[in-house]
């Protein structure tokens, strides 16, 4: 067992994945020679060299085109897109090709490709470098969403995704770079489509993905102390969504708030709202309340950005509401 | 009285322009050094690349094709003269205007007009339709139907040849419209960075959809002009030439096979008819089209066989067995159901279902 860095836990999980398969390749912007603008990539140049490790231009419909054209034909890639914001750039290659060809090819064709990308806000980057875009990525038929929230998840969850024969968009968190946490020594490999129950409660069931999912443990401590418990889940993918887990949970608790940070129009909480509502009705004591980023884009002071984004306080307040 | 600007009229009423006409047939490609039997199989392959897309027109006018579709006819040149130059385990991707470039792979005839037909023996099973035309166990990787995307997507292909250290080439085609999209300029990059073994090959009919693509295009030759800025030489060749096409696209692909990386050519040519379905091309100057149906290149290669002894009788044949061969794929098409319910949610994922849930 070692504490890691999630930041250093990406690294380690790509570079468990390229020494189990030697056909393993990874490309993208600034990955090789910086080892990545976040150093995620660190040392995979130095072990793997230049061929599997491999600079691009900024050109993310190529970087995008070739990670599918490579995969189409026998060669499992790892495709870097700096900041999730740029998949805008690329999206035609995103959900026009890489979702729709096995599917248009009626199985013709796989795509054993992750797109891994690094997601979200908190760093004051502003507008166009801090936007959590799970939710376009789990609105595309054909495309799997992962969205880590600790170190070990990240190890475990990046040797599911480079072993799954579909694509996946493996959504790294910038605000959780720095975290650390225990991750197991040794091989890890987990599995896509199940949920963690991160605490248990039987009061309301919090669920959460990504940086959300530390703010949700925070606003149940906090609970506690009040008298309120809350269990939170976190979901860990979106696609495939681990209902279950979910629906005993709503089961159990009778009561749901969801923690996202996508802007409030159909950002994956409202998904999550309406699965319940529709499967978990009867278990229902009261209103699902969800705490998002308001509908706006997300701004670049510290103290703005701190407004915009949900907080332990913002969640306390909705399990509160939901409590009522 | 109208108010609109005269300019305006003219510059918008394209059939009114001057007409851009062909090149005249180098009379030396007679003599080029291409075995007989090449030459036999590029006239047989072109028959067939007309024959088929002939038949796909007349049951869109009969109303048994549905949605839309986009034809090679008068292009045949193209895709004839690149397919004679690849070896089986190459591989080729395409646009949706692909019936063409999936044919000469090999793809069978049969499976692809009751893909058109949009019934379950399709080559796709009725999922992909006309514009994603795929065999991948003939090379044929695919018919991307939004404008210069498989170009990046070629490139993988590319890249993973390189990285397997097999010494497979990859042929991507794409239109005149391609190259004034984002995609066009950074495969063309990346592949001559990487030195991919690649050959991009332009089709330049002169028109993008509807429009005139000088018109359009800050350069007059869309592809060719802009070689230089990728490192690459500017290689123009006549598209209505079938012999003339497989001479440049030996030299390409031997070149990338050869681990010297990308090529790009562009290979000028003329639809007979619209740009889709719907479109009947009144936008092109008569005297134009008039002068390019004139260079067709299918009588143009039937003369050239003739004047190099082979008999009329072995071409007619040979266009007979390929219409025998048409009327078998239609009458497959036909007879086919249409695909069953049970497979609409199918192959999203490799397990081959749809599921996003537990």
């Amino acid at each position: 067992m070692a504490e890691l860095t999630y930041r250093e836990a990406v690294a380690r999980g790509i570079a468990q994945e390229m020494r189990r398969d030697p056909r393993l390749v990874m490309l993208g912007e600034d990955i090789a020679g910086a080892g990545g603008v976040f150093k995620t990539d660190a040392g995979l140049l130095e072990e793997f060299g230049p061929s599997r490790v491999r600079d691009t231009p900024i050109s993310e419909q190529a970087i995008l085109g070739a990670a599918m054209g490579a995969a189409m034909t026998g060669i499992p890639v790892i495709a870097e897109i700096m900041f999730s914001d740029f998949l805008a750039v690329c999206f035609d290659i995103v959900a026009n090709q890489i979702a729709k060809t096995r599917y248009m090819t009626d199985g013709q064709v796989s795509l054993p490709l992750v797109i891994q990308t690094l997601n979200g806000a908190g760093v004051r980057f502003g507008a166009q470098h801090s936007q959590s875009v799970e939710n376009w990525i789990m609105m595309i038929p054909g495309l799997k969403v992962v969205a880590p929230s600790t170190p070990a998840d990240i190890v475990g969850l990046m040797a599911a995704a480079v072993r799954d024969p579909d694509p996946v968009v493996f959504f790294e968190h910038k605000a959780l770079l720095a975290t650390k946490g225990e991750v197991p020594d040794g091989e890890l490999v987990d599995e896509l489509g199940t949920a963690h129950i991160r605490r248990e409660g039987s009061d309301i069931t919090i669920v959460a993905l990504a940086a959300m999912v530390p703010k949700a443990v925070e606003a149940a401590v906090q609970l506690a102390s009040e008298g309120i418990s809350a269990e939170v889940i976190d979901l860990r993918s979106l696609v495939p969504l681990d209902t279950q887990t979910l629906l005993d949970s709503v089961a159990k608790t009778g009561r749901l708030v969801t923690v996202e940070e996508n802007p409030r129009l159909c950002g994956w909480g409202a998904e999550i709202s309406s699965l319940v509502a529709e499967e978990g009705y009867w278990s229902l004591e009261g209103p699902i309340v969800r705490v998002t980023t308001p509908h706006i884009p997300v701004p670049s002071a510290a103290n703005l950005e701190d407004l915009a984004l949900p907080s332990a306080g913002r969640v306390v307040e909705a399990v509160r509401r939901a409590m009522d | 009285m109208s108010t609109e600007p005269i300019e305006d009229k003219v510059l918008y009423d394209y059939s009114s322009r001057p007409a851009r006409l062909p090149q005249p047939v180098d009379a030396a490609t007679d003599k080029a050094e291409i075995d007989l039997d090449v030459r036999i199989d590029l006239y047989r392959t072109q028959q067939k690349l007309r024959q088929f897309e002939k038949r796909a027109s007349d049951l869109f006018l009969q109303n048994l094709v549905k949605g839309t579709s986009h034809l090679s006819l008068g292009m045949e040149a193209v895709a004839a003269g690149f397919g004679a130059a690849m070896r089986p385990d190459d591989y080729t991707f395409a646009s949706y205007r692909g019936h063409a470039h999936t044919l000469v792979r090999g793809a069978p005839m049969r499976e692809m007009m009751a893909e058109l037909l949009g019934r379950g023996t399709g080559l796709l099973g009725g999922k992909g339709g006309s514009m994603h035309l795929t065999s991948v166990e003939h090379g044929a990787m695919g018919s991307y139907a939004i404008i210069g995307a498989h170009l990046c997507v070629a490139n993988g292909a590319a890249w993973s040849a390189q990285l397997r250290g097999t010494d497979q080439v990859v042929v991507c085609y794409f239109g005149d419209g391609a190259t004034n999209i984002g995609a066009f300029h950074e495969a063309l990059n990346l592949a001559s960075v990487w030195k991919l073994p690649i050959v991009f090959v332009c089709e330049n009919n002169l028109y993008m959809e509807y429009t005139p693509i000088d018109l359009v295009t800050a350069v007059s030759h869309p592809a060719a002009d802009r070689a230089g800025s990728y490192g690459l030489e500017s290689i123009i060749v006549d598209g209505n030439d079938a012999d003339a096409v497989y001479l440049v696209a030996r030299d390409a692909i031997a070149k990338a096979r050869r681990g010297d990386g990308p090529s790009l050519v562009e290979a000028t040519t003329y639809r007979s008819g619209g740009h889709s379905r719907a479109d009947p091309a009144m936008y092109r100057p008569a005297d134009e089209a008039k002068a390019w149906m004139e260079r067709d290149p299918i009588p143009m290669y039937h003369q050239r066989l003739l004047r190099l002894g082979v008999s009329e009788a072995s071409l007619s044949g040979i266009q007979q067995e390929v219409a025998a061969a048409v009327d078998a794929a239609t009458e497959f098409a036909k007879a086919s159901l249409p695909p069953g319910g049970d497979v609409l949610l199918t192959e999203v994922w490799a397990d081959g279902g749809s599921s996003w849930r537990n």
